[in-house]
């Protein structure tokens, strides 16, 4: 075990902190803002790639995740794949059931 | 008991080299100890994924299938008090981590700061939104327990809600489907509110073991980790926001 590569304390600055922080409530703004915008269906794409950018913000630096482990990057990008592998192989059930019916 | 204590300190004056009182027996070096519990942490924030990503795969179909009534349901909501509720928790996020940052200074006073301001954020969130749950007993969109569907089949007799979007009439079949789009709504923010519930618990027991100084002796595992589920539950809402109150506003 002693040749184990153990991650050494990272201490995340308030600086940086106070940064993410005034990004997410940028972001919030921006996400309310962009709903009152008529895009058709591409307002559902706006809405979840600016929350895919905030949740981002808040693992990487909120939850530290950008100065942790390989092992807790992999596990993080794991539930994210099992998740994904969740709604994907739902969806394509549920496309392919009545397929050519539609 | 005494006797184990005392076979175990001898030991540790024999071979081991000097660790601190925190570091448990079975684990090398505290780096490794921070790393498990870290690991630890992170597997169970895994199996949260799973339980919320359930109710979104859920929301996602349902919102397929039933469009116009999840769009109509969607318009019950104020997009005010969900926008007001996410700032509320951002900042609340914000403060859980400079508390993490004070527990790795050694700042007391400052955790005990932060662990309160994160507390009494916590309670506004959950103030906000028993107001919103209010307002939906009040208008009888509790699904299952007072539900009226006057809202989506003559939406004109809603009158705020009609200035806003000037919804037409669903047919009864679909106007059903809107409690539905509520069932999921109550499901998935009153889910997120136990954790905020459950969250608060701890907070409160943190609060009082900070002022005794326990998370400003070197070890903040347990603030970190606690951090981490806050900071988890912030991140449900993140979802939940966009995808309640705020993707059917245009959708007609």
């Amino acid at each position: 075990m002693s040749n184990h590569a153990e991650t050494e304390h990272h201490i995340v600055s308030p600086k940086l902190y106070v940064v993410i922080f005034l990004s997410l409530l940028c972001l919030t703004g921006l996400t309310v803002a962009a709903s009152y915008v008529e895009m058709y269906s591409f307002n559902v794409v706006v809405a979840l790639g600016i929350a895919i950018v905030k949740a981002m913000l808040v693992v990487l630096f909120f939850m530290h995740v950008k100065y942790s482990s390989k092992l807790t990057k992999l596990t993080v990008f794991s539930g994210l794949f099992t998740f994904m592998v969740l709604i994907f192989m739902t969806l394509a059930d549920y496309i392919s059931r009545a397929w050519g019916r539609w | 008991m005494p006797e184990n204590t005392a076979i175990a300190g001898a030991t540790e004056v024999e071979g081991h080299h000097e660790h601190p009182p925190y570091q448990r027996h079975h684990f090398e070096t505290m780096g490794q100890q921070n790393d498990a519990t870290n690991f630890a942490m992170w597997l169970f924030l895994l199996t949260e994924i799973m339980f919320f990503g359930g109710l979104f795969t859920a929301y996602l179909i349902y919102r397929n299938w039933y469009y116009p009534a999840f769009v109509q349901g969607s318009h019950q909501l104020s997009i005010f008090w969900g926008t007001l509720n996410t700032a509320v928790l951002i900042t609340s996020s914000f403060t859980m981590a400079m508390g993490v940052w004070c527990a790795e200074m050694r700042k007391k006073s400052a955790l005990v700061l932060c662990l309160v301001l994160t507390f009494v954020l916590g309670l506004v969130f959950l103030g906000i939104k028993s107001i919103e749950y209010h307002e939906k007993w009040e208008k009888h969109h509790v699904p299952g327990l007072r539900y009226n569907l006057d809202s989506f089949l003559n939406p004109a007799s809603d009158h705020e809600v009609y200035q806003e979007y000037h919804d037409k009439p669903l047919p009864l079949d679909m106007a059903r489907h809107t409690e539905l789009y509520f069932f999921l709504y109550f499901a998935m923010t009153g889910m997120h509110a136990l954790h905020m519930i459950i969250g608060i618990g701890i907070l409160t027991f943190m609060i009082i073991q900070a002022q005794r100084g326990a998370y400003t002796t070197g070890h903040v595992t347990f603030v970190e980790n606690f951090g981490l589920y806050w900071h988890f539950v912030d991140i449900i809402w993140i979802f939940l926001f966009p995808l309640l109150y705020l993707i059917s506003r245009h959708a007609n």
